[in-house]
């Protein structure tokens, strides 16, 4: 199949038919790459929600050179060929996307010093890099009780953007969907409608997708800030799945297993439960080696990359 | 008396009842049309007549049929869009309560044209009532041969079907309607693919308001060209406008496009002007969704001419000076009314509907209504009205679905006509206009 060629901020590249718009600037890399807070490329129909990753399509294709009418969700748009987009080189992109934050942030409860999820969440990245310093709103946030869905995962709706992943995690990895989103707009949450608990062997991995701190791991909660930790590549003989993990250790203690994050914060593979919750002894292991960190520099902060002395005294 | 087309016999008694209607006409198209013409033909006429969509957008009918796809071999859908909620547009529920079988035979004239063998009527789940009309009118032409096997040994074969939709205005959005009618949360999908290609079950599907689908037996029982002969260049035929507000009047009138709104809003036959004789102040023409306009410019374009009852009419000076014919709810306030608080129940509505599904319109809504409530109530600030627009501005168009520029749009007309109000609430801190 011939490939086409699409232009992002400038930056022209050739990409297989029916590639979506933020998956060419993806191929691209680097600051063209828009931010996605729902999409996710492991699971089928997920995206076009969150609006995050919107771009100004400033010439339709080649055949057809018409801008498009209204900014379009890059995630969800297929390129075509000769079609230029504009990205970051838009003011009209940037400005909308300071909006969409802006009203993710109204009803978040920014509670990131009090949440597991800080130093690795997608929101705070992506406030950091297009949130307003000062708030606009003085209107009182929604707000839940955390509850516990299952004995190993806590819901904090309150910190919830409804991106509907773990929904589409739940109907496409597991045999039966036993949550979904209940109610309509802001009023909305992710629930069980009668309380019930979330247990299938791979609903560990509805707390990887989860790009905020709205589904956290139990057996991790409040155990330490992420940036204290030390992730390691390691992996297990398992029966269920590829027992490809990240450890995340202090000292020889390891705090939490989750599954092995692409730079986009996509898992690489979903891990079973098993490997998850049960084996937090580095003994059941075998540790590959130190994990390289991209994106989420918080953790990167930690230097654990170029500590040397910790090795000599910690024994790993 | 104006042309009536679909208003022509609602006052006869007995007209929910088959005889009756058949009395009147009623199936003669059906007759007519299956027996003579071909699939192709009807379409042909359909779009020869130049009827828009009924259901807000005003989309040529036959052009959204003639995007369905036929060569893929899957079952095609008709449906029918029966879930009126839009605040002020209340045609639907008197043309569909009154004389259900003119819909059904619409129903069966354009499953016939689509080649649709199983088409539905998606019915908001709040007209119960309408439900059972229906379904007594669907059973009546089951018995006389219209609907199910072999219809008037025609060989066309339908089977039609209502279903109740659990009360969500959400799901007058075609696709949401189409999720919701597969038995799903109803979401609205992101396009494309539009349900011409991926519809109802991932079939070829259409979706036309309750209206379009009764100017079918007229269109096709007279022709197209008849049809086309009544109204404006490019708004053609009637239109059922429900007026309500502060009118001596209100109700449901069907009216030949181009009327001037100024003879609908003061003749006799109409609205018979503003009660107790007072002034006009401000017409939201088409439902809640479309912008507010102040009293001169609902009479008069910006250019000075007469503003007429047509889509290219209502919407001359485009949002600035213009608005839309959408739905046909005709609000009229006079100038007792205060414009911050319709617009607060405006906002409610859409906060409550919001689907939830993308963030401008599920945090926007609920935050443009906080701040309503707030300068209403006396304690807004002159910065909540340009963050009023700053919120509109950026929930329109970055949504899914029409419902966010529906929630945005009379927030930034009334604001862009009546700032003043606004004004005037803050520095009042209260509602000028409240006893």
């Amino acid at each position: 199949m011939s490939l086409i060629k699409v232009t992002i901020d400038n930056i022209a590249i050739e990409v297989e038919p029916g590639t979506t718009i933020l998956n060419a600037a993806r191929k691209i890399g680097g600051k063209v790459v828009p931010p996605a807070m729902c999409y996710y490329s492991k699971l089928e129909g997920s995206g076009g929600k969150c609006r995050t990753c919107l771009v100004k399509v400033a010439q339709g294709s080649a055949k057809d050179p018409r801008p498009m009418p209204k900014l379009v969700p890059s995630c969800r748009t297929e390129v075509q060929d000769g079609m230029v987009v504009q990205n970051i080189t838009s003011p009209e992109v940037l400005e909308a996307r300071r909006a969409i934050t802006e009203f993710l942030l109204i009803n978040h409860p920014l509670d990131c010093p009090v949440c597991d999820q800080a130093g690795e969440c997608h929101l705070q990245d992506l406030s950091y890099d297009h949130g307003l310093v000062e708030t606009q709103t003085i209107e009182e946030r929604r707000t839940f009780a955390p509850v516990d869905i299952g004995d190993k995962i806590k819901l904090h709706m309150n910190r919830c953007i409804l991106c509907y992943r773990c929904v589409m995690v739940a109907d496409q990895l597991t045999g039966q969907r036993v949550h979904g989103v209940l109610f309509r707009g802001d009023h909305s949450e992710i629930g069980t409608y009668i309380s019930k608990a979330v247990d299938n062997d791979f609903s560990g991995n509805m707390i990887d997708v989860c790009p905020v701190g709205a589904l956290t791991d139990r057996t991790f909660r409040f155990a330490s800030r992420v940036w204290f930790t030390k992730p390691f590549d390691a992996h297990r003989d398992c029966p269920k799945c590829s027992g490809e993990t990240v450890l995340w250790m202090k000292k020889d203690q390891i705090l939490r297993v989750t599954g092995r994050k692409d730079k986009y914060g996509e898992l690489e593979s979903f891990i079973c439960n098993d490997c998850r919750f049960e084996h937090k002894d580095p003994k059941d292991w075998i540790i590959e080696g130190p994990r390289k960190i991209e994106r989420h520099s918080v953790i990167g902060q930690n230097h654990y990359e170029i500590n040397k002395e910790r090795k000599s005294d910690g024994g790993f | 008396m104006a042309t009536q087309i679909l208003l022509n016999n609602i006052e006869v008694p007995g007209l929910t009842g088959i005889e009756v209607y058949r009395k009147l006409g009623g199936y003669a198209a059906v007759e007519k049309v299956l027996k003579t013409m071909t699939p192709d033909e009807v379409s042909a006429e359909v779009k020869k007549s130049g009827l828009r969509g009924r259901g807000g957008a005003g989309f040529p009918a036959g052009m959204k049929w003639s995007f369905l796809d036929r060569k893929v071999d899957k079952p095609r859908y008709f449906i029918c869009n029966f879930d009126e909620s839009e605040p002020g547009t209340f045609k639907d529920r008197h043309l569909g309560s009154l004389n259900p079988h003119l819909l059904i035979e619409g129903m069966i004239l354009g499953s016939f044209a689509l080649g649709a063998r199983t088409s539905y009527i998606y019915i908001r789940g709040e007209l119960f009532y309408i439900l059972n009309i229906l379904e007594k009118a669907i059973d009546e032409a089951y018995r006389s041969g219209y609907l199910g096997e072999n219809i008037l040994n025609s060989g066309y074969s339908l089977d039609l079907h209502c279903h109740p939709g659990g009360g969500a205005y959400i799901c007058g959005e075609e696709t949401a309607l189409i999720e919701s009618l597969e038995g799903k949360r109803g979401n609205p999908r992101i396009k494309p693919p539009f349900p011409a290609v991926v519809g109802l079950y991932g079939c070829p599907t259409v979706v036309n308001n309750v209206e379009t689908i009764a100017n079918l037996p007229w269109i096709l029982q007279n022709g197209g060209d008849a049809y086309a002969a009544l109204g404006t260049q490019s708004s053609k035929g009637t239109k059922l406008i429900s007026a309500c507000g502060h009118i001596r009047k209100p109700g449901v009138y069907e009216v030949e496009m181009g009327l001037p709104v100024e003879e609908f809003i003061y003749s006799d036959q109409y609205c018979g002007g503003i009660r107790n004789g007072n002034k006009l102040k401000a017409v939201i023409a088409g439902g809640s969704s479309v912008p507010v306009l102040p009293a001169e410019l609902i009479l008069r374009t910006d250019r000075g001419e007469q503003r007429l009852l047509s889509y290219e009419s209502l919407s001359v000076g485009g949002f600035e000076s213009g608005t839309m014919l959408g739905s046909g709810g005709f609000i009229v306030l006079d100038e007792t009314a205060c414009i911050v608080k319709n617009l607060l129940t405006f906002a409610r509505f859409y906060h409550h509907e919001s689907c939830g599904q993308c963030s401008p319109c599920r945090e926007g809504t609920g935050w443009m209504e906080k701040i309503l409530q707030r300068i209403e109530n006396g304690r807004g600030t002159s910065k909540d009205i340009d963050l009023l627009v700053h919120i509109s501005k950026h929930i329109e168009g970055n949504t899914i679905c029409p419902l966010g520029d529906a929630a945005a749009w009379p927030v930034a007309s009334a604001i862009r006509h009546f700032r003043q109000e606004f004004e005037d609430h803050v520095k009042l801190q209260k509602c000028p206009l409240s006893r």
